[in-house]
């Protein structure tokens, strides 16, 4: 092969793998920067880059610059850019896509949120349902103590009204649910 | 009148914070000639979780229910046998949009059976029509069949109808509402005689699991609500959904202390509004297991709902009492042991 000659790349770049684990068409290279998914976004202040940066992030090829922003876990997923977006990019679904790449590398260890995701699925393929309010506060006595005490009126009340239970019910099909949940996540690796 | 049935996902904020509202739907379906049948041994639809870890599997998890709902489907020819109704918003968009996209992208339709089927089920997209209940009241049951049921109309009430986000927009672009700015919450709650507020905020993000991620960023959508709600001078916010309701109600004391505001506008569910115009009982339906006291706007339609009972352990605190909630003896402890001093 002659010097200088360009390489085939490897792997596939960035931009495609975003595209090829979001299902469906995610219409990522439709984006014309217009910036509408940012200044709809609720979240879009206290994001490290706009939804619309992260696009032009994805086409530089700026794998860690994307994937260690806090930008996909602050996405609350209210699909306000998505139903704005001109161009249809389906913004909220790449935003997932990205927060599942971000953890491939442990790119973004450090938040708490990926945490509150991973307890959250620890109930679901335990018990095949989840609860919201012994979850939260699982999670804020291990990631901040200080805060319990700060809602601690809240947890009262919400014992007290009956509505605060610190186990889910366990569904009769949990072997099924197990089964179905090992071959989804083997499937999925060999689609990597 | 024969009644509509449906196949019926509760979904877990039901079995428990949220089971006012499961409560007040049962307690609307007689009167409105709906049935629901509640699907079999259902499991949970990962919420804005499981997708954030795994794709695949998460639409498997998801599918598990619109499979065994497709077995539940009674082919009895009424139009509704093959709708499965969500009441929550968060389970609603996560069934529809797993049978959407199962409809339009033939390799995750595959993989998903194949996942399915190691588990013994099998689901063909486009066999279950989700939906959201507050479509099924208001399309199914429609306006004139409601206001035959109002016998104690909320008239003088103020109510900020909330839609939030999830079933505003996940229809995307195709759906007959428009994304932004519903308004089938707000001719219902009129329907009940109430007087509606025009909510600007009615399709904003309540923030979902954010109080847990970023107190900040998360009490500050809780306060706009709570605000714009406050500002229209709304007796109360009428919710479609448990996590809205959480959020807004369940948080609005730590949002208060967060901001150093003094807010107390009480969230109900559109079902427990339903319930109340029909002259049903409060406790019936559900109501008292909202944090913000809900009793001072009820008083406005006549409606009395009996205080909370004190619970054993759990001693009334002050509002600026900041110190650790401690277990306090009984009187006759107390008394005993101070005898018992020297
Ligand atoms: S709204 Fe759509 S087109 Fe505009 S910047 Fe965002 S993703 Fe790109
Ligand atoms: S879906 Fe996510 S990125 Fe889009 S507006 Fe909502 S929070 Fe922002």
């Amino acid at each position: 092969m002659a010097e200088g000659a360009p390489s085939v790349p490897e792997r596939l770049s960035f931009l495609d793998e975003v595209q090829a684990r979001t299902p469906g068409e995610s219409r990522l290279l439709m984006c014309i920067q217009c910036g509408t998914c940012g200044g709809s976004c609720p979240s879009g202040a206290d994001m490290q880059h706009t939804p619309r940066h992260i696009f032009a992030m994805i086409r530089a090829d700026m794998r860690e610059e994307v994937l260690s922003s806090n930008t996909p876990w602050y996405c609350v997923s209210c699909y306000y850019c998505t139903v704005r977006c001109p161009q249809d990019v389906h913004i909220t679904d790449i935003m997932y896509t990205l927060k599942r790449m971000s953890l491939v590398g442990h790119s973004y260890d450090s938040s708490t949120a990926p945490d509150f995701s991973k307890m959250f699925i620890n109930w679901v393929e335990n018990y095949g349902r989840a609860f919201e309010l012994g979850l939260m506060s699982q999670h804020m006595l291990r990631h901040n103590p200080l805060g319990v005490f700060k809602i601690a009126d809240m947890g009262i009340g919400m014992v007290t009204k009956g509505r605060m239970a610190f186990t889910p019910k366990r569904i009769q099909g949990m072997a099924g649910l197990k089964q179905i949940i090992a071959k989804a996540k083997e499937l999925e690796e060999t689609h990597d | 009148m024969t009644n509509l049935r449906y196949n019926y996902f509760p979904g877990c904020s039901l079995e428990r914070n949220a089971e006012a509202y499961h409560k007040s739907s049962m307690a609307i379906a007689g009167p409105l000639g709906l049935e629901f049948a509640e699907i079999d041994d259902w499991n949970c639809c990962g919420a804005t979780e499981y997708i954030s870890l795994h794709m695949l599997a998460s639409y498997a998890i998801i599918a598990r229910n619109l499979a065994q709902a497709a077995r539940n489907s009674p082919d009895n020819g009424q139009a509704s046998a093959h709708d499965l109704v969500a009441p929550c918003s968060a389970c609603y968009l996560n069934l529809s949009k797993c049978d959407k996209y199962m409809r339009t992208d033939t390799d995750l339709a595959e993989k998903v059976n194949l996942a399915l089927a190691a588990g013994g089920l099998s689901y063909k997209p486009g066999s279950v029509h989700v939906r959201h209940l507050l479509d099924v009241v208001v399309n199914d049951v429609g306006s004139s069949k409601i206001k035959a049921q109002v016998t104690r109309p909320l008239k003088g009430l103020r109510v900020a109808p909330y839609y939030g986000c999830l079933i505003s927009r996940p229809g995307l672009r195709t759906d007959e509402h428009d994304p932004e700015y519903p308004t089938s919450l707000d001719d219902l709650l009129e329907c009940l005689g109430a007087e509606v507020v025009d909510f600007p905020l009615k399709t904003h993000c309540c923030g979902g699991h954010m109080t847990q991620i970023s107190e900040g960023t998360g009490f500050e959508l809780i306060r706009q609500l709570v605000k714009g709600a406050a500002d229209y001078h709304a007796d109360m916010i009428v919710t479609v959904c448990p996590m809205c309701q959480l959020n807004l109600d369940a948080f609005q004391s730590a949002m208060n202390r967060y901001f150093k505001t003094t807010y107390h506008v009480p969230v109900l569910y559109f079902t427990q509004m339903m319930g109340l115009a029909f002259g049903q009982n409060a406790v019936t339906l559900g109501i008292g297991a909202e944090l913000v006291d809900a009793r001072p706007a009820l008083a406005k339609i006549g409606v009395e709902v009996p205080p909370p009972p004190e619970a054993e352990g759990a001693p009334k605190r002050k509002r600026d009492d900041k110190s650790l909630p401690m277990p306090k003896m009984s009187k006759q402890a107390d008394a005993a042991t101070r005898e018992a001093k020297p």
